[in-house]
């Protein structure tokens, strides 16, 4: 899931400085399970919104919605009887749902409340670890489920580097040599071979915004294109 | 034979003499007689002489830059790139610029992390990584092709090096990465930092029996230590050394005034030893900021005078 973290309320007050009628708006689905930007994190950080404004002297009008996926334009339709009654939208969704939000509300100023951080995997109840960066050529099958890319602090395709510590990254002692792992997996599993030749430069596909049409929608999207 | 290069490192190795290189880090700043200052103490003492690149991460005047001071000098640089700070691109356009003012030596690093240095939020480039770039560098040579396919108008003929570091983890993996490099067109190694010496041996041993001392010239990396503190320092701080308590307990065995004598008489020893080791091909120093001790130690290591080839 996309994992992501709310920002500090400093900065979300910093933000909305001048508005007066805020829209906060949450995501039923990843922020929502990783605990940023759910129903209950919206109706937190508006309570804490609203004490700080009334503290300052400047009070504000918080409303609350959350949707199922703000990365949905469908999902966005309830909220069009609502937004025009606010000055500003305050999303709790990851960068998706934030653009898209912006996109459907043009006329609305929409703010972010979280950064979103990476997609990651849950590894105990609020804690989560990175596990991905999207680069668009999976090599996890060649690595035995380790991800280079990700899991190594340099990105090596063909390490370990002459950094690694007893297992452990040379960035620190907390983080574990990703190819380190990958080498003890390997020989676990008999496939050393995968990695004694050398992998060639990646032709990297994530240096440019991408756009995905699966196979069989490539003709519907044709059609709404025209 | 033809050469690859013609740098004097690799006549050097070619005609098999025990080939000696030393070190100069670039310094923090355009202070070019601060390059000059630590050149006029290498000059007739090592083969060829590594300009480091942003070592340790931390900002310094181009190892590029700093090697064409060098040969100004009388050296033979040995041009360090790693594939922290630079595209393909950019590495490339700085190889062929390189080679156009004279360099003839490169080593291709991964280097150290940012994390390190003093722009510990930068952004890291790792587009490819330390085998990837002496692939690259070997196409451009041998093929007259850029990574991405298109021909090279004057190619830049390097003689290519690559690291070792025979005491990183997992041990038994060292040498099949070693053959990776060696698979991917390094000339020549040097490797990490020795201390631990019956390590080193089995991983030479290893890269005898696998062949790949035949194909590659291994210099063995020398570092002496200046002081105890140094010692400890290495065996405790730094990434994927190996320094034994026996060097510190050996040091610690002289006379304080004595420490730094010490640590060079461990550094001949080892180079003594280095010698006659089968696979090994020549030292590669790193009097890490002791440049001006590196006469007396080749002299001491009776590395003097060099041969000229």
């Amino acid at each position: 899931m996309i994992v992501a973290e709310r920002k500090p309320l400093d900065e979300i007050n910093a933000m909305l400085k001048g508005y007066r009628r805020v829209l906060t708006v949450g995501c039923g689905t990843c922020v929502a399970v990783c605990l940023a930007g759910g129903e209950k994190e919206v109706g937190v950080l508006n309570a804490e919104l609203q004490l700080v404004r009334k503290v300052n002297g400047d009070p504000i009008e918080l409303g609350a919605a959350c949707v199922e996926r703000q990365c949905d334009m469908e999902f966005l339709d309830p909220l069009e009887v609502l937004v025009d009654h606010y000055d500003a939208i305050l999303s709790m969704a990851c960068g998706a749902g934030i653009q898209f939000l912006a996109e459907r509300f043009a006329e609305v100023p929409v703010f972010p409340a979280v950064d979103t951080t990476f997609i990651g995997a849950n590894r105990d109840v609020g804690w989560y670890e990175e596990k991905c960066r999207a680069c668009g050529t999976c090599v996890l099958g060649m690595t035995g489920g380790i991800c280079p890319v990700t899991m190594c602090a340099k990105g090596l395709f063909n390490g370990p580097c002459g950094g690694t510590n007893n297992g452990s990254c040379e960035i620190s002692n907390d983080q574990p040599c990703a190819w380190y792992r990958i080498y003890e997996r390997l020989a676990q599993q008999n496939r050393l071979a995968n990695i004694m030749e050398i992998h060639p430069a990646n032709e990297w596909r994530n240096q440019t915004p991408r756009t995905l049409v699966q196979a069989g929608y490539r003709r519907r999207k044709e059609a709404l294109a025209s | 034979m033809e050469l690859k290069s013609g740098s004097n490192l690799e006549k050097m190795l070619r005609a098999g003499h025990f080939a000696f290189t030393g070190e100069l880090g670039p310094p923090r700043g355009a202070n070019v007689d601060a390059v000059r200052e630590k050149a006029k103490p290498l000059k007739g003492m090592v083969d060829a002489v590594n300009i480091t690149d942003n070592q340790t991460a931390m900002v310094r005047m181009s190892s590029w830059a700093a090697s064409l001071i060098a040969i100004e000098e009388g050296l033979e640089p040995n041009y360090q790139m790693v594939c922290r700070d630079r595209n393909r691109l950019a590495m490339q356009s700085d190889i062929l610029g390189s080679y156009a003012l004279g360099i003839r030596n490169m080593l291709c690093l991964s280097g150290d992390h940012q994390q390190f240095g003093d722009h510990p939020r930068s952004k890291s480039v790792y587009d490819i990584d330390s085998t990837q770039l002496i692939q690259m560098v070997k196409g451009m040579r041998d093929e007259g092709r850029f990574q991405g396919g298109a021909d090279i108008d004057g190619r830049p003929n390097m003689f290519i090096g690559a690291a070792a570091n025979p005491f990183a983890d997992p041990f038994e993996w060292r040498v099949h990465r070693l053959a990776k490099k060696v698979q991917a067109g390094a000339d020549f190694i040097q490797t990490q930092c020795i201390f631990n010496m019956d390590k080193f041996r089995r991983w030479i041993q290893q890269a005898n029996d696998m062949g790949l001392t035949e194909k590659v010239y291994i210099l063995a990396g020398v570092t002496p230590m200046k002081s105890i503190g140094m010692a400890r320092y290495m065996k405790t701080k730094v990434p994927g050394m190996d320094v034994p308590e026996a060097i510190i307990k050996r040091l610690q065995g002289v006379d304080k005034k004595k420490v730094a004598d010490e640590g060079i008489q461990i550094a001949c020893e080892q180079i003594a030893e280095f010698k006659e080791l089968k696979g090994v091909a020549g030292v590669h120093l790193m009097a890490i900021e002791w440049e001006h001790k590196v006469p007396e130690i080749a002299e001491r290591a009776g590395m003097l005078p060099r041969p000229t080839v």
